[in-house]
């Protein structure tokens, strides 16, 4: 199976608390916590797709759209 | 997002604290109905009281917020009445085996087709940290501030014991067993529990120094082991994760059907 391709990720900031989850968890530490504490993909290019960020997400902020 | 359309998003962002383990069952449980491709009409979602219990505001199912407790007792009305929907039950640990201890037990040894989910967070978080059935010794609590003396309940072994069908356990941390074992809790016939350990970081981790929720969900990680693995063996205090029970016996509408049948004499 070919690797899925990152198309977007997208972050609800205003749904998000900013608990850091996203940023500890995800594999390739694609994630930060900005200067208002929410989540923000900092390093998109390293993204591999894996889902993990979204669906650990407590607050259902994140999504990850990949083709 | 494909989970979205199950979402009340009026009510959003919601108002579980910062990294509750909740917000991640939600998660799970909405990616397990949308796999199983089902419509908002086929789904009931009945919850009683705490921060667990708010779940069912949340999504556009036919919902019902009932009192403490007694979530599966309402649950059971609506499943005999119309057997052909789906009930999934969400409650807390205290919700589910304090306050509604016996309605567990009993819709457990019916063997009624209801999902039930116990979010196990080991602690009353919406009151303000008061010790429950699933706290266990040593914690310290509202209620329990130089440690909690009573042994805790073992969610498995009590429903296995009460008669549920099908019996699961993970943690928020194994976020792809969440839906993986909600999906199959709902295909199954018969009383579901699927017991997920979810953080509180705000009372639980607080008080008992287990640090953020970041920290819990790592904790989550380092203490629980695959159903019978070497790990277990060698560590017995290790909690297992997996599904321990699936079998099939008598649903309690489809008896309810034979004697209505029998009753009619036909």
């Amino acid at each position: 199976m070919a690797k899925p391709i990152l198309k977007a990720h997208k972050i609800r900031s205003d749904w998000c608390k900013g608990c850091g989850i996203c940023v500890e968890f995800c594999p390739k530490k694609v994630l930060e916590l900005d200067e208002f504490e929410r989540a923000v993909a900092a390093r998109l290019p390293d993204c591999i797709c894996c889902r993990l960020c979204e669906l650990r997400c407590p607050d259902l902020a994140i999504e990850v759209e990949c083709k | 997002m494909a989970i979205n359309k199950y979402l009340r998003e009026r009510f959003f962002p919601h108002l579980w604290c910062p990294g509750c383990g909740h917000g991640t069952v939600l998660n799970g449980m909405l990616r397990a109905v949308d796999k199983l491709g089902m419509s908002k009409n086929e789904i009931v979602m009945v919850s009683g009281i705490g921060c667990s219990a708010r779940i069912s505001g949340y999504v556009d199912f036919h919902t019902l917020h009932t009192i403490h407790g007694r979530a599966l007792a309402f649950a059971t009305g609506v499943k005999m009445s119309r057997p052909e929907l789906n009930l999934i039950v969400p409650m807390g640990d205290g919700d589910a085996l304090a306050i509604g201890g016996n309605h567990f037990i009993h819709a457990a040894r019916r063997n009624i087709d209801i999902t039930a989910i116990v979010m196990n967070n080991r602690i009353y978080g919406m009151t303000g940290g008061q010790y429950s059935p699933l706290s266990g010794q040593d914690i310290i609590a509202t209620t329990a501030p130089y440690a909690s003396i009573d042994p805790s309940f073992d969610v498995v072994e009590l429903s296995r014991a009460a008669g549920a069908t099908f019996i699961a356990r993970t943690t928020t941390y194994h976020v792809k067993q969440i839906d993986d074992f909600i999906k199959q809790a709902i295909l199954h016939e018969g009383f579901s529990v699927v017991e997920i350990l979810t953080q509180c970081p705000t009372h639980f981790g607080r008080k008992n120094k287990q640090g953020s929720a970041v920290d819990m969900m790592k904790l989550y990680r380092d203490i629980t082991t695959p159903i019978g693995s070497k790990a277990k063996q060698e560590n017995p205090n290790l909690i297992e994760r997996g599904i321990f029970v699936q079998e099939d016996k008598p649903e309690y509408c489809r008896e309810y059907e034979k004697i209505i049948e029998k009753a009619m004499g036909s």
